[in-house]
C-alpha cells in the first residue's frame, strides 16, 4: 500500500511539475554586444534562459561528433562521441551579489566535474570579490573554452595535453575592470588549492599537469597546504585586440607529511600570453595562445618528464557568407584554419648533449556553418605529426572529424 | 524543390566523403620499414595474447602508485625499446661488480645492475669503490622468438672453443646457472648442471622469461612472483606485476617479427654480401639460422637470418670493460644479431649507437672497433677498396 500511495505521490509531483514547464515563461539573457568583452566574462557572457521572475537562470551546452582517425596506416575506424554536455545554474542574489556554478559531463559520464561554483560579489567594478570553485585563469582558453565558441572539434592540445584545460579549484581572490573610451584593463588574481605531483608521476610518462586532475581531493584539501597563484591582466581596445597575460605557480609536491621533511619544495610555475582581434574590413577572426611550463623536477628523477615545456595554438576564422541557408536567416558560413604545437620536452639529454624531442604539431583546415550565434555544426581535417622523446621517425595521425555544438 | 535536390546533394556529398576517409589518412608504412608486428601465421587466440603483451609493453608506463623504484633506469618497457629496435645513451644501463666465473662479489652493494635513477626522496646508486662496470644499450626486440627456438645442439655444433679449424676464431657459449622458475628447454645441454645462455649482450639469461622478470625487476624496480625482492630494500614485497602480464610481454617478445631485408636484389647489396662473408664477418655473424620445434607452430622449424652464431667471442683489449655475467670472460661479448641493423637509427633517434655501449657512432666506426677474434676480419675490411667498403655498408645497412 505504501508503495502505490509513492507510485501516486511521485506521478502526481511529475504531472505538477510538467504543468509549471512553459516555455513561453522562458526568456533569453540577451548576449552583450558592446565589443569590450574580455575572455574573463566569458564565464558570465553565455545564453541562459531565466523564467518568469525568478532570480535563477540555466544555460548549457552540447557536443558531439564523429571522427574517422588513423595513425599511420591503423584506423580506430568510425567513433561517434559524445564530448561534453554541461549545465550552468546562475542567480542574481542581489544587484551585486551573483552565483554561477557549472557542471560538466565529459564522455558520456566517464567524467563528471564540477568546473565552476563560485559566489562573485562586486563591492566596486575594480574590486570584486570572488570565492569557491574557481577557474584559474591561466591562458584565455581555460576561461573561455566552451564548445559552441570554436570551429574545432578538438580542444587544442596546448590547453589539454600541457595545460590543463578546465582546471579549477577551491579558493579565493579578486577581479576587477576598468573602462576608458575605448579601451578596458581587468585584472584578475586568485589564491586557491593546487597542483600534486602526479604532474610528474602519471601514466602518461611525461610532464603532463593535467594528471593534476585526477585528484578529487582537490575540492576537499590542498595537497601540501600551499596555495597556488594564480593571476591574469589582460587590456583590450574595442577596436583593435585583446591582449592577456597570465601566471600560475605554486609547489607542487608533498614536501612534508605529519611534521616530517619528506623533499624539498619543488615549484611549477606557468606563464601565458593570449591574444584575440577582429580584423575591421574583412571580419576575420584572430586568437592566438602561446605558454611556458616550468617544473622544479628533481636532478635524480628521469629527464622523461621535462622541466620545461612550451606550446601554443593560432586559429583564423574567416567568415564566408551570411544569410539565409535552409531559412535559418542568420546563417554564418566560416572558413578557419588551426595551427599547433607543443614542444613536452624542452631540454637536451644528459648523457649525448642532443637535444629532447617529444614534440607535437598539428594543422586542422576546418568549414563550419552556424546556423544561429549560439550552434556551430563543423567539418575540420585534423592532420598532426607526433615524435617521442628521441626524435624518431614521426607517427602521423590524421582525419574528419565531424560535428556540432550548441547552447541550450 | 531545388533546396531540396541541394541537400541530397550535400548529404550524398558528405556520405562520400565520409566513405572515403582511409585515403585521407597517412599511409603504414611498409612492412620491411618498420620492426614491430607479429610473425606470420599467429592464432586468433594467438593474435589477442600478442596485442596484450603489445600493450603491457609499450603503453604502460610505472609510476610510484604501481610500483616505479624507488630506483630504476626506466619507467617503462617501451622507453628502452622505442619501436622495438635498439635503445639509446638516454636508456642505456649499467652492470657492475663481477670479473671472472666465480660470480659477482658486489651483489651486497647493488649488483649487478646499477639502477641511475630514483623517485623523488630517494637516492639513487652509485658504483661502488673497486666495483667494475659496463654499460648496455638495449638491444633490439625483434626476432627474439626464432633465437629462442634454435635447439641446444645447433648452437654447440657452431662453437669451436679450441679453434680446431685454425680460422683465429673460436666462440664458447655462456654456461649460466638457471633460475628456479626457469623450465629448460627440450634436449637442453649442460656442462656441470649450467645452461646455454642465449640473451643479452654476455648471454647471461637462458630464456625471455628470465630475460623479462630481471627487466621489470632491475630496469624498472616492479616485483614479480618471479623476481620478488625489492631492488632498494632488498626485502621481498607484493607482486607489483601480475604472471599473466609477464606471460603477455614474453609471449609478445617471442612472436615479434624477424626484421626484413630490404633492397635484397641490388647490385651493391648483393656484392656487399658476397664481401662480408669473404672477410669472415660471418663466421661470427653467421648468416642463416633454423629453429626447432616450438610450442608456438608459427616458429617452429623455420629458417631465418640473424646474422649471429649466438656464442661468445673475444673482442679484444678494446672492447674489454672489465665486467662480465656466467663464464664468460671480461673480453668476451655475445654475436650480436645483425638483423634490422639498418633501421637501428629509426629507433635510437635518428643517429647510430652501435656495439654493446653505443660508442660507436656509424657502421664503419663498429667495425674497426672489433678486435680480438674478429681482428683478422678488420683488417681485411681495412684493405678493401673505398667503393667495396660502402657496398659492404650498404648491405648491413640493407639487414
Amino acid at each position: 500500500m505504501q508503495k502505490i500511495l509513492f507510485i501516486l505521490l511521485c506521478l502526481l509531483t511529475a504531472k505538477t511539475t510538467i504543468a509549471q514547464i512553459d516555455s513561453t515563461l522562458f526568456r533569453r539573457k540577451p548576449l552583450d554586444s558592446t565589443g569590450m568583452l574580455l575572455n574573463m566574462d566569458a564565464v558570465y557572457n553565455r545564453p541562459f534562459l531565466s523564467v518568469g521572475k525568478l532570480p535563477v537562470a540555466l544555460g548549457g551546452y552540447v557536443e558531439a561528433n564523429y571522427q574517422h582517425l588513423g595513425t599511420d596506416g591503423i584506423s580506430e575506424g568510425h567513433q561517434f562521441q559524445m564530448r561534453r554536455f554541461t549545465l550552468f545554474v546562475a542567480s542574481g542574489i542581489s544587484r551585486r551579489i551573483k552565483f554561477l556554478s557549472e557542471i560538466e559531463f565529459e564522455d558520456g559520464t566517464k567524467e563528471i566535474n564540477i568546473e565552476f561554483a563560485a559566489l562573485d560579489i562586486e563591492f566596486h567594478p575594480l574590486f570584486n570579490l570572488r570565492g569557491g570553485v574557481i577557474m584559474n585563469p591561466i591562458g584565455a582558453f581555460n576561461q573561455n573554452h566552451d564548445g559552441p565558441k570554436w570551429e574545432f572539434v578538438d580542444r587544442p592540445a596546448s590547453a589539454t595535453q600541457m595545460l590543463p584545460a578546465t582546471w579549477s579549484n577551491v579558493g579565493f581572490g579578486i577581479y576587477g575592470k576598468q573602462f576608458q573610451k575605448d579601451w578596458v584593463l581587468a585584472y584578475e588574481a586568485y589564491l586557491t588549492n593546487g597542483f600534486n605531483d602526479k604532474i610528474i608521476d602519471n601514466s602518461e610518462g611525461r610532464t603532463f599537469l593535467p594528471a593534476a586532475k585526477e585528484d578529487r581531493e582537490r575540492f576537499e584539501e590542498s595537497f601540501n597546504g600551499v596555495p597556488l597563484v594564480t593571476a591574469k591582466g589582460a587590456i583590450r581596445h574595442k577596436r583593435i585586440a585583446e591582449v592577456g597575460l597570465s601566471y600560475m605557480g605554486g609547489v607542487y609536491n608533498k614536501f612534508q607529511d605529519d611534521g616530517l621533511e619528506l623533499d624539498k619544495r619543488r615549484r611549477v610555475d606557468v606563464f601565458a600570453v593570449d591574444v584575440n582581434s577582429t580584423l575591421p574590413r574583412l571580419r576575420t577572426f584572430i586568437n592566438a595562445e602561446w605558454a611556458w611550463v616550468y617544473v622544479d623536477v628533481p636532478g635524480t628523477y628521469t629527464q622523461q618528464y621535462a622541466s620545461r615545456q612550451r606550446g601554443g595554438f593560432a586559429d583564423i576564422v574567416q567568415p564566408l557568407y551570411t544569410g539565409n541557408i535552409f531559412g535559418f536567416n542568420k546563417s554564418v558560413i566560416n572558413a578557419a584554419f588551426r595551427f599547433e604545437y607543443v614542444d613536452y620536452n624542452v631540454g637536451r639529454f644528459n648523457e649525448t648533449g642532443d637535444n629532447i624531442s617529444d614534440h607535437y604539431y598539428a594543422i586542422v583546415p576546418a568549414i563550419s556553418w552556424r546556423p544561429s550565434p549560439q550552434t556551430v555544426l563543423r567539418l575540420n581535417y585534423r592532420y598532426s605529426w607526433r615524435s617521442d622523446l628521441l626524435g624518431n621517425p614521426l607517427s602521423k595521425t590524421a582525419g574528419i572529424q565531424v560535428g556540432f555544438s550548441s547552447y541550450f | 524543390m531545388k533546396k531540396v535536390y541541394f541537400a541530397i546533394v550535400i548529404i550524398l556529398s558528405g556520405f562520400l566523403f565520409l566513405l572515403s576517409c582511409e585515403k585521407l589518412e597517412p599511409k603504414a608504412p611498409l612492412d620491411e620499414d618498420i620492426l614491430d608486428g607479429p610473425v606470420e601465421g599467429l592464432s586468433t587466440e594467438q593474435n589477442q595474447m600478442f596485442l596484450r603483451g603489445d600493450i603491457a609493453f609499450n603503453d604502460d608506463v610505472f609510476t610510484k602508485e604501481t610500483g616505479l623504484g624507488p630506483l630504476f633506469v626506466s619507467t617503462s618497457c617501451g622507453s628502452c625499446h622505442a619501436g622495438d629496435g635498439k635503445g639509446h645513451p638516454f636508456t642505456t644501463l649499467t652492470r657492475f661488480g663481477q670479473i671472472d666465473e666465480n660470480g659477482n662479489t658486489f651483489l651486497h652493494l647493488g649488483a649487478p645492475q646499477l639502477q641511475n635513477r630514483a623517485i623523488s626522496g630517494f637516492e639513487p646508486e652509485q658504483i661502488p669503490a673497486g666495483a667494475t662496470f659496463s654499460k648496455f644499450t638495449p638491444p633490439a626486440n625483434t626476432g627474439l622468438g626464432f633465437i629462442d627456438a634454435v635447439s641446444d645442439a645447433d648452437i654447440m655444433a657452431m662453437a669451436d672453443p679450441n679453434d680446431a679449424d685454425g680460422d683465429g676464431i673460436s666462440g664458447v657459449p655462456n654456461w649460466i646457472g638457471l633460475k628456479g622458475f626457469i623450465t629448460p628447454r627440450n634436449g637442453s645441454i649442460t656442462n656441470n648442471g649450467k645452461h646455454i645462455g642465449r640473451f643479452g649482450k654476455k648471454a647471461g639469461a637462458y630464456d625471455l622469461l628470465q630475460q623479462t622478470a630481471a627487466a621489470y625487476n632491475q630496469d624498472m624496480g616492479i616485483t614479480s612472483t618471479f623476481e620478488p625482492f625489492d631492488t632498494h630494500s632488498g626485502q621481498e614485497i607484493d607482486p607489483e606485476v601480475s604472471n599473466q602480464t609477464v606471460h603477455d610481454v614474453v609471449f609478445y617478445l617471442r612472436t615479434l617479427k624477424a626484421p626484413v631485408q630490404r633492397n635484397v636484389n641490388d647490385a651493391d647489396v648483393l656484392r656487399g654480401k658476397e664481401l662480408f662473408i669473404q672477410s669472415n664477418c660471418g663466421k661470427c655473424h653467421t648468416p642463416e639460422l633454423k629453429t626447432g620445434v616450438s610450442p608456438i607452430a608459427a616458429l617452429s622449424n623455420k629458417a631465418f637470418s640473424p646474422y649471429t652464431d649466438m656464442l661468445m667471442h673475444d673482442m679484444g683489449k678494446g672492447l674489454d670493460d672489465g665486467y662480465t655475467e656466467g663464464t664468460a670472460k671480461t673480453n668476451e661479448w655475445r654475436t650480436p644479431a645483425l638483423w634490422g641493423l639498418g633501421l637501428s637509427k629509426n629507433s635510437q633517434g635518428g643517429g647510430y649507437f652501435l656495439l654493446h655501449d653505443g660508442r660507436a657512432r656509424s657502421i664503419e666506426e663498429a667495425i674497426l672497433l672489433h678486435g680480438g677474434e674478429a681482428q683478422n676480419s678488420r683488417e681485411r675490411y681495412n684493405v678493401l677498396s673505398q667503393q667495396e667498403k660502402q657496398k659492404l655498408i650498404k648491405f648491413l645497412e640493407s639487414l
